[in-house]
This record gives structure tokens, C-alpha cells and sequence, in this order.
């Protein structure tokens, strides 16, 4: 049963870097083939195919229950769950966070927040296709240096709800940030779509968290963009990194 | 500026481009006065390794003169004479502040590919894939910094390029491979690999206690430095039926005490399995050849110590694991953690202990850059190390020095247009 698992879930990761490496092997066919004749071999040899779609993780639910049961209501793609260890004390990060008019500054999806007093704040964003949508939210739950809870309010595009955690990680490494965040969609064609992107958004949630930990840590967000290069293929020119 | 940059596969042009710019506020802008090409640079050459674009600027081993800085490097100044480290890393993160700076958390700006193949991301890299963060590389006559405050060695005046150039990468790595050997006194230290990180590798296993070195190699020229510069004993494994028993009866039948890969990933043999690593990668069912890697681990001594600097990209077939385990191997191997080595090692330059000039046997101007590729490659013309000088036309004149063109952020100079 182990064995299963562990194959699978090889599977499932070897199939999206095939994807989200083919930008990058455009030129370099031979390497893009490594990995897709390799990929091919080891299904000749046996071992189990899980389909990509096919396979989705489901986590602790974290959020509060009347969200939970409007997120049920809406089909929701499944939870989003991820953390990172961060250097720097609990009441640092919660600080920075706190003030949502930072959370541009890492959150890539985000262009601007603004905080309207008693609780609410304003969301202006980019869904993952690229288009516009903005938003009101509430804080539901705020423990300085511990956590923060929040919810968009009715009438958002997109409902979106979660908690930050701010946890003490072992052994002086500093704090564990832990995001736990549900999306639902009120109409029928952005379910089917929420479903079909959830992927995409959690890793770009991860992503965010990693942009946190850079800043919090070095002060600055590693870039190459703007850097030197020479001639770019046409599909070089064009493809960026989306995250 | 010209920048040496990948087309292909064995295919570097040498192309005009945009001089690099501040982009965050630790960067600093090196003009180079000297680079050089890698053995790892080859496998990117042969395109053995993912996710690298058309275009990519190259070149991971380079020195220069600071010509401007951003806000937030008070450690440099304009005119300061450094020595930049290949590995690009923070100083702030759990592995920085560890010393394991190649493994730095915060300096990969594509963490989330190197995270799909192993798990999680090692340090950005100077022009080495968009995998490792993507930075353009140093082949070029200006390089962008990141972490300026972090990285570059500042080295003094009155002492040439040409002995402080390979504090960049081979020296360090040389002896980073031979430092994880924990080489006890009188040790006999095998080094697969007379390149020129194997020829450090033979250099810093003297200077940590060894007591025999013996090399192991094909190339005539390469052996011979091995001997007149390294005093290694030599093996030209062409000419043997089996390196290992040559080692086994070198050794009295106890092997040698800790072993070296320096060759990595494009490990050439004569022996079968060597010959089905070829065919194998041939076919794209194998990614890398661990020829090398076989042959060290079946040649150590038992409870001997395994030590892996040369690169490895992905896969391997048939290891024997089962010699590994009962004969009780430690293998150590990793990109070099390069802020450990590089101020103890510029100290023995500087003291005369060693030169390191001595692996250098071509120095090209930038535009030769494409010869100088497939020479190192087919190890033609007695090719060991290529130095590449930015002002130099090919024939060992001095050009024109570029005027650097573009904005002037920070504290850089003025140039004029």
C-alpha cells in the first residue's frame, strides 16, 4: 500500500515537471526527451500510472465552519495548505503581515490592499488567467503574533477565506508561517474553472510564502528580471515564469 | 557588451547585448577582467541539462573590478578588486548561517523546478540554467551581483589574475573534495579525474595530510601535470585491463583510504558498464553515466570515505549499493560551499604555497570564446584550463577597454557613452 503511494505520487510530480519544463526544453529537445522517454520506460517496467487529474491531496479542514459549509455549498476545488520556516520571530512576521498593505510586496496575484478600518479591508488582484478582480474581506479572527483569520465578504467574485499561522518552530529555527485557504466560486462556469486551476493557485500561494521568507529574511526578492541575455528564441521571448 | 551565450547544443556565440544593471539594492556591477570556462560548463555545452534557454548568458567562474553598487552594500566600493564565488548566496538563512552556502535557501529565483527534481532547491548559480535561478553568467565583459555584500573576495593589488582567478570555483572545489575526505595522516587518496578541479583535488589532498595520491586519467597532458605539478602516482586507465586492480595491488590488497570523483555525470570508460551508460543515455533512458562513481565505490577500502565533486544532474542506473552499504562507505559530496575556502586559500596564494596558474593552458579573448568551448571539450591541442580576458583581441593584444553604457543607479561612476 506504501509502495503504491510513494509511486504515485513519483508519477504525479514527474508528470507536471514534464509540463512545466517544456518551456524551458524548447530548444533543448534532446533533454526534453530524457525525461519523457525515461517517464515512458518506467511505465513499461511496470510501475502504476496515476493520473494527474486524477489526484488531489485533501487536508485538514482549518477554516472556520460557516465558511466551510458556504465553500461545500459553492463545490469548492479542494483546500489550499502550505507552510514555510521562516528565521525571524512570530511578532516580526505577524507585524509585516498584519499591515495588508504589504502584501503586495510578495503576493504576486495581489497589485494593491487597502485596510478601511473596523476590521475590513479592500482586494485588488489578478486571478490566475490574468484577469482583474477585486474585493471586500473582514478579519474574522486576529491573535497578534499567532494568527490571522479572514474572509471576503459577500458579493466577491471570487469567495476566498483563511488563516495565517504564526507557530514557533523547534529548536531556535525562528517561525513556522502556515497558510490554510479555501476558493469558491458563486457561479456555475468559475467552479468548474476554481477546480480546474486549484493547482496552479496553490503553488502560487507557495510561492507567495517563499517571496515572504526572502524579503523577511534577506530584505530583498531574488530577480533575473531585466538581467542581460542574448538572442531569445521566438517561444523563449515570449513564455515568462508565471509565478 | 559581448556575452558568450548558449545557442544550442555545442553551439556558444559570442553576441553583443545589454549592459548588465542594479536590480536590487545588495547587487553590485563587476567589470571582468578575467573568466574562465568549467568542466561543468560542458555538460551545459552538450546540453545534458534541462532548462536552459537560447540566449542564456554562461560563465560561472570570474574576477573583476567593482564599477558601481547598490544601496545596500556598504562592504564594497567602486574600484575594489574581487574575486566573485559561483555559488550566489543570502548569508541570512538557516544553511548560510550553517556555512552551507551552496545550499542557500533565499538566492534560487526558480526554486519551485529545482524543488520537482530533488525535493528542494540548492543556491542560485552564475549562469547555470533557469533551474538554478537563471542569472546570466560572467563569460561576458560585465556581470550583475546579487548579494554583492555576501559573496565577492576582495584580493589585493600587485598579484595577477591569472593566480587568484580560480578562487571562483576549482580551487575551493578541489579542496572541498578533499577536505570531506577527513583525510587522516598518511592516507591514500585515489582522485578519478586529472582536470583541472582534479589537479586542485591532488594539491589539497597533500596539503591535508595524504600520503599517496594516485590519479587517475586518459589524457597524456593532463597525466603528466598530475605527476610534475601534483607528484601524484599516475593511471592511465586505457592502458590498464582494470583500474581496480591496479589500485588493490598499489595499495597491498587495502585499497585506497578515500576516493574522489572529479569527473561527474560524463564519465567516459572502456569497461561494460561504461559502455551501457553511452548506449543507455543515448537512448534518453539514462540522464547521467556514473562510470566513475561505480568504479570508486568498488575501489575503496572498506569504511573508506567517498568524496563526489564532479556534477551530477539526474539519474543513475546500477549503482552498487550493496558494496557501498556492507563495506560501510561514507560518502560526502555537494556543490562547494564556497565562503568556507575562499579567504584560506587566497592566504596560501598569496603566500606563495601554491600557484594556481599552473592548470592554465589557453588564454583566448572573449570573441575565440567558441573555440575555446569545443577545444576544452575534445580535449584537443593538450587543452586543460581556458582563460578568457575580456580586453584581449585573440592574439594577446590589449583592445580598446568598453566603456560601460547604461544608467547610473547607486554609486557607480560615470562612464562616458
Amino acid at each position: 500500500m506504501r509502495d503504491d503511494v510513494t509511486s504515485s505520487s513519483y508519477q504525479r510530480s514527474t508528470g507536471s515537471f514534464d509540463q512545466s519544463l517544456t518551456d524551458y526544453n524548447v530548444e533543448s529537445e534532446d533533454t526534453g526527451m530524457i525525461y519523457r522517454v525515461g517517464q515512458a520506460a518506467m511505465i513499461v517496467s511496470g510501475v502504476a500510472l496515476v493520473a494527474l487529474a486524477a489526484r488531489r491531496a485533501t487536508g485538514h479542514r482549518l477554516v472556520p465552519q460557516s465558511l466551510a459549509q458556504r465553500a461545500s455549498d459553492a463545490v469548492a476545488p479542494a483546500p489550499i495548505e502550505t507552510a514555510i520556516t521562516i528565521g525571524k520571530p512570530a511578532a516580526e512576521l505577524y507585524a509585516f503581515w498584519r499591515r495588508f498593505e504589504n502584501l503586495p510586496q510578495f503576493m504576486r496575484h495581489l497589485d494593491e490592499v487597502t485596510d478601511l478600518g473596523d476590521g475590513r479591508s479592500h482586494w485588488v488582484g489578478k486571478s490566475p488567467l490574468g484577469f482583474k478582480v477585486e474585493w471586500d474581506a473582514e478579519t474574522v479572527e486576529d491573535r497578534p503574533n499567532q494568527l490571522i483569520s479572514w474572509r471576503s465578504l459577500p458579493g466577491a467574485q471570487i469567495h476566498n477565506a483563511g488563516t495565517v499561522f504564526f507557530d514557533e518552530a523547534a529548536a531556535g529555527r525562528g517561525t513556522i508561517v502556515r497558510v490554510s485557504m479555501e476558493l469558491a466560486s458563486a457561479n456555475p462556469v468559475g467552479q468548474a474553472v476554481g477546480k480546474v486551476l486549484a493547482p496552479i493557485t496553490e503553488r502560487q500561494v507557495t510561492e507567495d510564502l517563499r517571496r515572504f521568507k526572502q524579503l523577511m529574511e534577506t530584505g530583498e526578492i531574488p530577480t533575473i528580471d531585466g538581467q542581460s541575455h542574448g538572442t531569445r528564441s521566438f517561444i523563449g521571448a515570449h513564455v515568462h515564469n508565471p509565478l | 557588451m559581448r556575452a558568450v551565450c548558449w545557442n544550442g547544443k555545442n553551439d556558444m556565440r559570442v553576441e553583443t547585448v545589454p549592459d548588465p544593471e542594479i536590480l536590487n539594492e545588495r547587487d553590485a556591477i563587476v567589470k571582468i577582467t578575467s573568466t574562465a570556462i568549467c568542466g561543468s560548463d560542458l555538460h551545459l555545452y552538450n546540453a545534458f541539462i534541462p532548462t536552459i534557454k537560447k540566449g542564456d548568458i554562461l560563465g560561472h567562474e570570474f574576477m573583476g573590478e567593482v564599477v558601481e553598487t547598490g544601496r545596500g552594500v556598504k562592504n564594497l566600493k567602486v574600484g575594489d578588486r574581487v574575486v566573485v564565488p559561483f555559488t550566489i548566496s543570502c548569508g541570512e538563512c538557516f544553511f548560510c548561517k550553517k556555512e552551507l552556502w551552496s545550499l542557500c535557501d533565499n538566492s534560487n529565483t526558480n526554486a519551485w523546478i529545482a524543488e520537482k527534481m530533488m525535493g528542494y532547491s540548492p543556491a542560485g548559480l552564475f549562469g547555470y540554467t533557469h533551474m538554478l535561478g537563471g542569472y546570466a553568467g560572467g563569460q561576458a565583459e560585465y556581470a550583475r551581483v546579487p548579494f554583492a555584500d555576501v559573496g565577492p573576495l576582495k584580493v589585493p593589488d600587485g598579484i595577477e589574475d591569472e593566480k587568484v582567478l580560480f578562487l571562483s570555483d576549482i580551487f575551493p572545489t578541489g579542496y572541498f573534495a578533499a577536505d570531506n575526505c577527513d583525510i587522516e595522516p598518511g592516507d591514500t587518496v585515489a582522485i578519478w579525474g586529472c582536470g583541472p578541479v582534479g589537479q586542485f583535488a591532488i594539491q589539497s589532498a597533500w596539503m591535508l595530510g595524504a600520503g599517496r595520491v594516485i590519479a587517475i586519467d586518459r589524457f597524456p597532458e593532463r597525466l603528466q601535470l598530475a605527476q610534475s605539478w601534483g607528484r601524484a602516482e599516475v593511471i592511465n586507465y586505457e592502458e590498464v585491463d582494470s583500474v581496480l586492480d591496479v589500485l588493490k595491488d598499489m595499495t597491498g590488497g587495502l585499497g585506497p583510504d578515500r576516493c574522489i570523483d572529479a569527473v561527474g555525470m560524463e564519465a567516459h570508460g572502456t569497461t561494460l558498464d561504461a559502455k551501457y551508460d553511452k548506449a543507455k543515455q543515448t537512448m534518453r533512458l539514462e540522464t547521467d553515466r556514473p562510470h566513475v562513481l561505480r568504479e570508486a565505490i568498488m575501489a575503496c577500502r572498506k569504511g573508506g570515505t567517498l568524496s563526489i565533486v564532479g556534477v551530477y544532474s539526474g539519474f543513475v542506473d546500477k549503482i552498487p549499493m550493496g558494496a557501498a552499504m556492507n563495506k560501510g562507505l561514507t560518502f560526502k559530496m555537494g556543490q562547494t560551499h564556497m565562503h568556507r575556502y575562499m579567504k584560506p586559500l587566497l592566504e596560501r596564494v598569496l603566500n606563495g604555497e601554491i600557484d594556481p596558474s599552473r592548470v592554465i593552458s589557453h588564454r583566448l579573448g572573449i570573441d575565440e570564446a567558441p573555440w575555446g568551448y569545443k577545444t576544452f571539450c575534445d580535449k584537443e591541442d593538450d587543452c586543460i584550463k581556458v582563460v578568457l580576458k575580456p580586453d584581449f583581441d585573440g592574439r594577446g593584444h590589449r583592445q580598446h577597454p568598453h566603456h560601460r553604457h547604461g544608467t547610473n543607479g547607486g554609486n557607480g561612476a560615470e562612464y562616458d557613452a
